[in-house]
């Protein structure tokens, strides 16, 4: 029974990441950039079932409501005042498409190096991630580790980044909202 | 705009489950897959529905300007302050195990009221951010 | 090179996709589109990177089994909801970038600039 549940991961594993190269291709050679943002939005739910199959349900969540939701509706807000035609340029392709062929084979052949996928005893299963599976629920009384951990034992980091996300509203409003050197607009 | 009834109607039945399932997933996250990201985008998510099939002026009624930036400084304010809270008591700083006489207790309690002020943060910087696009525009598409 | 190291491979593959719409693009905002798929094929490495075969998700259960690494998701989470914000000030700066100069493409842009400043020279 194991392993039938096994093996409809791993098909299921090679079916989205065929489907995540196709619509990857896709999205960078639309023109309109309504087309791109929509096809934006359908990577990002396949990536989020990624995640699922990965078993990161947390990950999953986040990267469905961020990817397909706010950031579908942020681009098309943009679009709506920028403009969805994008120019054909001539000529210019070529060099950066070798460029990143190189640097694509590169990274597969170095991919050798890289421990087997999905075994226990890999440098990052060992380390702090078996202390905090083991006592996350003794420390802190919280059975979800995720939330332990970003919470409670990683804490500085959350604070740092809440401050990073709220400098980022107060730059947009600077930007675009009533203050600073759009007094005389709107 | 041409209203389109389907889109209104279903709107409108959805947003309140919206919303309270954005604030299940805020509180349940200590027990299942969850936490403050993620129920503070999808409150914004369900007021941002709200937005795109009614005017955006008619949710600057219910939710005006200064209570989303109100909201978004409390927020700040709610993280920094568990961390001073807890020195005051005796710990050191976002030490949640000062709050209680278990360790365990004071950090389930810290751990609520750190993703409460996360989730006010990132609603509040969305709800920001779709508000001074679309004054920009007089119009959201 | 079994099919299991399948995952790093579409990774760097989507990486290196989202790296060429970035460099072989004029428009900004088509730019801005790539550099998303560009993070997003990152955080599949990371993930990937903190699977581990046959366990479970990290949330603890009374009875005793494996669970997948939990680091990797608490530092994913933070780049996902990073990423979106730092999208948001992209657009924000596209947006002033079209009204100042009229069009959003960097050949027409680095133009404009050029012609703008041969005449303030010309006036000093």
């Amino acid at each position: 029974m194991i392993d039938i549940l096994h093996n409809i991961n791993l098909v299921a594993n090679i079916l989205i990441l065929v489907f995540l190269l196709c619509i990857g291709v896709s999205v960078v050679r639309a023109r309109n950039l309504l087309v791109a943002s929509v096809l934006l939005g359908i990577f990002s739910i396949l990536m989020a079932t990624e995640y699922l199959v990965l078993a990161a349900p947390d990950v999953a969540i986040t990267e469905a409501s961020v990817g397909a939701g706010i950031s579908t509706v942020l681009l098309l807000l943009g679009i709506f005042l920028v403009g969805e035609k994008e120019k054909r340029v001539k000529g210019r392709k070529l060099l950066p498409f070798i460029m990143v062929v190189s640097i694509a084979a590169m990274l597969v052949y170095a991919s050798g190096g890289l421990p087997v996928f999905g075994s226990g005893s890999s440098p990052a299963q060992s380390g702090v991630a078996s202390y905090y599976t083991k006592n996350s629920v003794i420390e802190t009384g919280v059975p979800n580790v995720v939330t332990a951990v970003l919470a409670s034992y990683r804490g500085y980091d959350t604070f740092g980044e809440t401050l990073v996300i709220f400098t980022a509203g107060i730059a947009v409003l600077m930007l675009l909202g009533k203050f600073g050197k759009n007094k005389n607009k709107t | 705009m041409q209203e389109i009834v389907v889109l209104r109607v279903v709107v409108r039945l959805l947003l309140p489950f919206i919303l309270m399932y954005a604030l299940y997933i805020l509180f349940h996250g200590e027990v299942s897959p969850g936490g403050g990201f993620q129920a503070g985008v999808i409150f914004a998510a369900g007021f941002i529905a709200y937005s795109l099939v009614n005017d955006l002026a008619s949710l600057q009624k219910i939710l005006p300007h200064f209570v989303v930036r109100i909201i978004n400084a409390l927020g700040v304010l709610i993280y920094a302050g568990v961390g001073v809270t807890t020195m005051f008591m005796g710990g050191r700083f976002l030490g949640f195990s000062a709050f209680r006489v278990l360790p365990a207790d004071g950090q389930k309690l810290g751990i609520m009221l750190v993703e409460v002020g996360i989730g006010m943060v990132v609603f509040s910087v969305i709800m920001l951010v779709f508000y001074s696009f679309g004054e920009r525009s007089g119009d959201d598409s | 090179m079994t099919l299991d190291a399948l995952n790093y491979w579409v990774s760097f593959i989507l990486m290196m996709i989202g790296f060429f719409g970035i460099v072989s693009s004029g428009n900004l905002l088509k730019k801005l589109i790539c550099l998303t798929i560009f993070q997003v094929s990152a955080l599949l490495f990371y993930i990937s990177v903190g699977y581990v075969k046959g366990a479970a998700a990290p949330i603890i259960k009374d009875v005793i089994i494996d669970y997948v690494n939990p680091l990797p998701h608490v530092l994913m989470l933070t780049a996902i909801v990073v990423g979106v914000a730092s999208m948001a000030v992209g657009l924000a700066i596209t947006v002033r970038i079209k009204e100042e100069y009229g069009t959003i493409e960097e050949d027409e842009i680095a133009e404009l600039d050029f012609k703008k400043h041969k005449r303030e020279s010309k006036k000093k």
